[in-house]
């Protein structure tokens, strides 16, 4: 008997362990060519920001009255000098420290932020939701530059001021998207078995909502980066973000305006930088949006 | 179609309610007295108690704020600290500025974004599609206060072509459907014509990808329709959507023309809040933010209302 038994038991079969989402997701990026070149540049923008101590051949605060405006390839200065006469290499190297943070930091801390309140208005529905996304439609009824501008015109210029006016540009946007998908998630019939079968909000939403949101969410929010960006630059371009002395590439723009008639390709340079991580952000993130599948 | 209306209109008072809220607490973010600007710094106790109380500001904030959104309805928006001039005629002066250059903008860039759009549609997936799409990338990425530096520098410093700053001749009065006048208005206008243009396309590309995909069209075809009557059936389907889209972007551009304005000294509400933001002017700062927020509420509704009545298929709520 006992033998017959042990026939019926099948062999265990080496069953594959599925690749998983996000091995699926790395799979697909790495086969779309523009979008891992976008990667490339922004990496190694990141890695000029992060060594710019080390790269940068000259101090990008220290100006000379004698070599003013320097047109580019001029000996010893590769592009050139600004209107104080500080090397434009070493200022654009450095600028991209403060560029990248105020462009880069609004966008995770609004991610977070929007994500909770969007969530929470999404799950929770009825009054709850009413209540938190029509305040949400508020901010969201500004034009983004408007908004920005508005807020740190009000608090004034400053790194910190700039952060916290685009951080709060952004939470509306992201709650939106937010609260739409966790809204369609939460009528499913897989949340509703598990309220049934007792589980606390928390849970639910840790378990079954969360996985399921926050790849749309995220998606969005990596292409609010590039806008970010733009408009980071932008506040500074007005004199609302970073002071001078400290290089900036918006700022660095708006303080060589006046150069456009003497030395017109040292006026647009720094342009040329937000311009370049500014789409590289939008190509990665099209290709990210494609290799997870998320519908725009 | 006119339920819907209502229904909209109702929505929107509470945001505007709101909106409105926000601009009102703006100078009270604003660090440090509001009175400062106006006070000299050696003002006695007697005589700063004496203007918190004219200008209301010893009266708790609801009354505060109901005070001025009071006058704010009945058009008074205070009185500028720089030049002493009503804010709303302030306002009202510049925004003819502002809305002639966003129109101006806004058809160049829905002209050239559909156009551009439209072909990546039709072809979409060859060589064709990636070059509109690019171009269209290119439009939403770039920074555009830089590339109204650059084209600055092409066509007023290097070839002299037209000129790089400012609203004219005789400045608003001298405003002329003449040469003279228009060629202050191209450069600012491309420039911005770019950001819509973007948006444009890749929303029509969209548009029309879909479209052509679905069974009426290969209906069509499939009855020996020529592809001119074919597209006929595309646009007449896209066009809700992409009025709506340019609609929206004409609101964008006059509430985001700060920029543009600023990069090309053209006297509009750009220049008015830049201006005003430099000399914390608040009663302008706050009064031209609430003028263009509400226009941009109002755009939205009006928007609405016309995209459901153009086609009944399409209610956001």
């Amino acid at each position: 008997m006992a033998a017959i038994t042990a026939d019926i038991v099948p062999a265990p079969i080496a069953v594959p362990r599925s690749p998983g989402f996000w091995s699926g997701v790395l799979h697909r990026l790495c086969r779309d060519p523009v979008a891992l070149a976008a990667l490339a540049v922004l990496i190694v923008i990141v890695a000029i920001a992060i060594l710019a101590p080390y790269i940068a051949p000259y101090d990008p605060t220290k100006g000379s009255v004698i070599r003013r405006l320097k047109p580019i390839g001029t000996e010893g200065y590769f592009l050139g000098t600004d209107e104080l006469g500080r090397d434009m290499l070493s200022r654009l190297i450095y600028g991209a420290r403060l560029s990248l943070i105020m462009g880069v930091v609004p966008v995770p801390i609004a991610f977070v932020i929007g994500s909770i309140i969007g969530i929470v208005a999404g799950y929770a529905g009825g009054l709850t939701n009413t209540l938190i996304m029509r305040t949400v439609d508020v901010f969201y009824a500004f034009p983004s530059v408007l908004l920005a501008v508005a807020l740190s015109g009000a608090l004034g210029s400053g790194l910190t001021n700039a952060l916290v006016s685009l951080t709060v540009v952004f939470i509306p946007q992201i709650a939106r998207v937010a609260e739409s998908v966790t809204t369609q998630i939460r009528s499913l019939d897989y949340v509703d078995a598990a309220r049934a079968s007792g589980a606390p909000a928390f849970t639910i939403i840790r378990v079954h909502v969360l996985g399921n949101v926050l790849g749309p969410i995220f998606v969005f929010a990596t292409s609010l980066i590039s806008v970010s960006m733009i408009l980071a630059s932008g506040l500074s371009f007005l004199g609302l973000g970073v002071r001078p002395p400290d290089a900036e590439w918006g700022l660095m723009l708006n303080t060589l305006r006046t150069a456009i008639y003497n030395n017109p390709a040292v006026a647009a340079l720094p342009g040329v930088m937000i311009f370049v991580t500014s789409i590289c952000f939008n190509l990665f993130s099209d290709g990210l949006r494609q290799a997870m599948d998320v519908k725009s | 179609m006119l339920v819907y209306a209502l229904k909209r209109l109702l929505h929107v008072i509470p945001v505007a309610i709101g909106v409105s809220i926000v601009c009102f607490m703006l100078i009270h973010i604003a660090p440090g007295d509001p009175l400062a600007a106006i006070l000299p710094t050696d003002a006695s106790l007697e005589l700063q108690a004496q203007m918190r109380s004219f200008y209301g500001l010893d009266q708790p904030l609801p009354l505060q704020y109901a005070l001025w959104a009071w006058h704010a309805l009945r058009g008074d928006l205070g009185t500028s600290i720089a030049t002493g001039r009503p804010v709303l005629a302030e306002i009202l002066s510049a925004s003819v500025n502002s809305i002639i250059l966003a129109v101006a903008a806004t058809l160049i860039g829905f002209t050239f974004g559909s156009i551009l759009g439209f072909i990546a549609g039709v072809f979409r997936g060859g060589w064709i599609d990636r070059i509109a799409s690019g171009l269209a990338m290119l439009g939403v990425s770039v920074p555009h206060y830089w590339l109204g530096m650059v084209l600055v520098i092409a066509f007023s410093v290097s070839l002299g072509w037209l000129p790089s700053m400012g609203g004219g001749p005789g400045g608003s009065d001298g405003r002329s459907f003449s040469w003279d006048y228009i060629q202050y208005l191209i450069l600012p206008a491309v420039t911005m014509s770019v950001i819509p243009m973007g948006i444009i396309a890749r929303t029509i590309r969209s548009l029309v990808a879909d479209i052509l995909s679905q069974d009426f069209v290969q209906a069509l075809a499939a009855k020996g329709l020529m592809t001119k009557h074919v597209m006929r059936h595309v646009i007449r389907n896209a066009a809700p959507t992409a009025i709506s889209v340019m609609g929206l972007q004409l609101g964008y551009l006059l509430g985001g023309s700060i920029l543009i304005e600023t990069v090309f000294s053209w006297p509009g509400t750009g220049s008015l809040l830049n201006g005003a933001i430099f000399t914390r002017d608040l009663p302008i700062l706050q009064g031209t933010i609430l003028v263009l927020a509400m226009f941009f509420v109002f755009v939205n509704l009006v928007v609405d209302v016309l995209q459901s009545a153009i086609d009944p298929r399409i209610q956001r709520s």
